[in-house]
């Protein structure tokens, strides 16, 4: 039974349809979370002892940072299921993924650098989170350039999907950087977070944010989706329907 | 590393008007230590008939090195102390030079296709193409580093280290590079988008050259980031041929 | 009011804190924003290629 669904998940029609309805089911709770998220996080939450109001950055930071990994995990599983059981559109979940993942990987970056600034006393930093996470942009640009330099569909979301197969190494590192190396970072886990004795206005709205963040990126993937299968199905009969609606 | 294809039986390559002629004649049947061996020896016999390309990543090792005095500063103790940064980002900029060669003649005039109906393992083969490709590139760009490093005011001692990381550290970048290589093989002037695949997974190879090539001049045991680059080289052997394989029937279908 | 002043002070950081969030306000309003822009470049083109088609076949 359950395998059925997963095959009309294949379905570039049933695809499209699904999409467009599920979008307003991930849209509304994001909206709520990300709102409900901000507003805990910025008037809420206590000052935090050591940084003042200053810590309130983790409420953006650490959720963009979530989804740069996030993302781009996702990315390169969709890649390899359209590489191993070639699913077409694996290869347009992959494709859609890419921006999103990019543009939050690069928030992540300068929220961060924002952060650092007054707490550590410098913009930047060479420490191995950070360096592995600028290198984590360069690998979405890669993705994104390599793509555009096909002319033929199938070869730009092979080639693509090699390189993102071969580049979520980088996830992993980024993720143990911290535990691995002697870091400017020592950011723990959410999970150490939620086991301390962060107080609940501390960490609830902080779990809405990423939570919420991630609802995000369903809801624009979702919608990156539609518009991929309809540029892939160029002269399919179903399309008919679904634009003229 | 076996992915025999339905043998094509007899396969030579077509004569190619003013390219390369020599032919390589590998039928399913061949072992695969003298097909390898062959495709090893077809490539450096080419790459010596072109010495001129064979060159150019060289020299122009030695011209980024030399840049870097006169933009910093010619006092060898400041040179010094830049010495290992120089040394490994100027080879690391050579090798993706070089890189650019690694495919191109052969896609262009169907040896690629040919070695991927022979019947052969694809991935050994490039993987030959992969070692000989390192032994034109990457071991001279070893043996040249310590000579830049002297001009950079590096002590003789040093010497050792350097060649030794610069060797197992151009393994690996020869490896991650035939990588990216394969993926941008119909690309015209793909330059610059393979340095953009290449150089992020190469950057820990940077890091522990440089780690290591740094505690060479300093006197200390440079073995810690040695066997880490080492490390690297050996992941890249077991891992890189297969994607190069992949990215190559990708290119190629 | 001074309550208000205090909040957007943000005990001396407003100048990390409030950019931070700007950004990342910028950086999702533009997720929806280009993604929404791309599938109705699509549905367009989509219409267009039907009705090339339509066209071309009522002769």
């Amino acid at each position: 039974m359950a395998w059925t669904w997963f095959h009309r998940l294949g379905s570039p029609p049933y695809l499209y349809s699904l999409a467009a309805r599920l979008t307003p089911w991930f849209a509304w709770p994001t909206l709520v979370l990300i709102l409900g998220g901000v507003y805990g996080g910025l008037v809420l939450a206590p000052p935090d002892y050591q940084q003042g109001d200053g810590f309130r950055i983790i409420y953006v930071h650490a959720p963009s940072a979530w989804m740069s990994l996030m993302v781009y995990t996702t990315m390169a599983v969709a890649a390899a299921a359209g590489l191993i059981w070639r699913i077409k559109v694996a290869h347009a979940v992959a494709a859609s993924c890419a921006p999103i993942g990019a543009s939050f990987t690069l928030c992540a970056l300068v929220t961060g650098s924002l952060w650092g600034a007054p707490m550590w006393g410098t913009y930047w930093e060479w420490d191995p989170r950070l360096t592995f996470e600028l290198i984590l942009l360069f690998q979405y640009l890669g993705y994104m350039a390599l793509r555009s330099a096909f002319e033929d569909l199938q070869r730009a979301d092979r080639a693509s999907a090699m390189l993102a197969v071969v580049g979520v190494v980088n996830v992993p590192i980024i993720h143990y950087s911290v535990i691995w190396w002697n870091s400017l970072h020592q950011a723990p886990s959410v999970m150490k977070l939620a086991k301390s004795d962060m107080p609940a206005t501390m960490l609830i709205p902080l779990l809405m944010m990423f939570l919420g963040f991630t609802l995000f990126f369903v809801t624009v993937l979702l919608i990156r989706l539609r518009g991929e299968v309809l540029t892939r199905e160029r002269s399919a009969s179903w399309i008919r329907e679904a634009v003229t609606l | 590393m076996s992915d025999r294809i339905a043998s094509a039986g007899d396969s030579v390559a077509p004569p190619v008007e003013g390219g390369p002629t020599v032919r390589l004649r590998l039928r399913a049947a061949t072992p695969l230590s003298t097909a390898l061996g062959l495709t090893l020896a077809r490539d450096l016999r080419l790459a010596f008939r072109k010495r001129g390309q064979l060159v150019q990543p060289l020299v122009f090792f030695a011209i980024v090195t030399t840049l870097f005095p006169l933009a910093i500063s010619p006092e060898l103790s400041r040179l010094r102390d830049v010495a290992p940064g120089v040394l490994w980002v100027a080879a690391l900029l050579s090798s993706q030079l070089a890189l650019e060669f690694l495919f191109r003649d052969d896609a262009q005039d169907g040896t690629l296709e040919q070695y991927a109906l022979s019947g052969q393992s694809l991935t050994w083969l490039l993987f030959a193409k992969t070692a000989a490709h390192w032994l034109l590139t990457g071991l001279p760009l070893a043996l040249m580093a310590p000579l830049a490093g002297l001009s950079l005011g590096v002590p003789a001692a040093a010497v050792p280290g350097i060649v030794a990381s610069v060797a197992v550290g151009s393994v690996a970048l020869s490896l991650i590079g035939s990588m990216g290589a394969a993926l941008t093989l119909g690309v015209k002037r793909s330059g610059a988008l393979l340095s953009l695949l290449t150089l992020p997974l190469a950057m820990p190879v940077l890091i522990f050259g440089a780690r290591a090539t740094e505690l060479a001049i300093k006197g200390g045991s440079f073995g810690a980031p040695l066997q880490l680059l080492g490390a690297l080289a050996v992941l890249g052997l077991t891992l890189a041929p297969l994607a190069t394989a992949a990215g190559v029937r990708i290119n190629l279908e | 009011m001074s309550g208000l002043a205090e909040f957007f002070d943000m005990g001396g950081y407003a100048a990390y804190v409030w950019p931070s969030y700007a950004l990342t306000l910028i950086v999702v309003v533009l997720n929806v924003v280009w993604a929404r822009r791309l599938l109705a470049k699509s549905r367009e083109e989509a219409r267009r290629r039907l009705a090339m088609r339509v066209g071309g076949s009522e002769s």
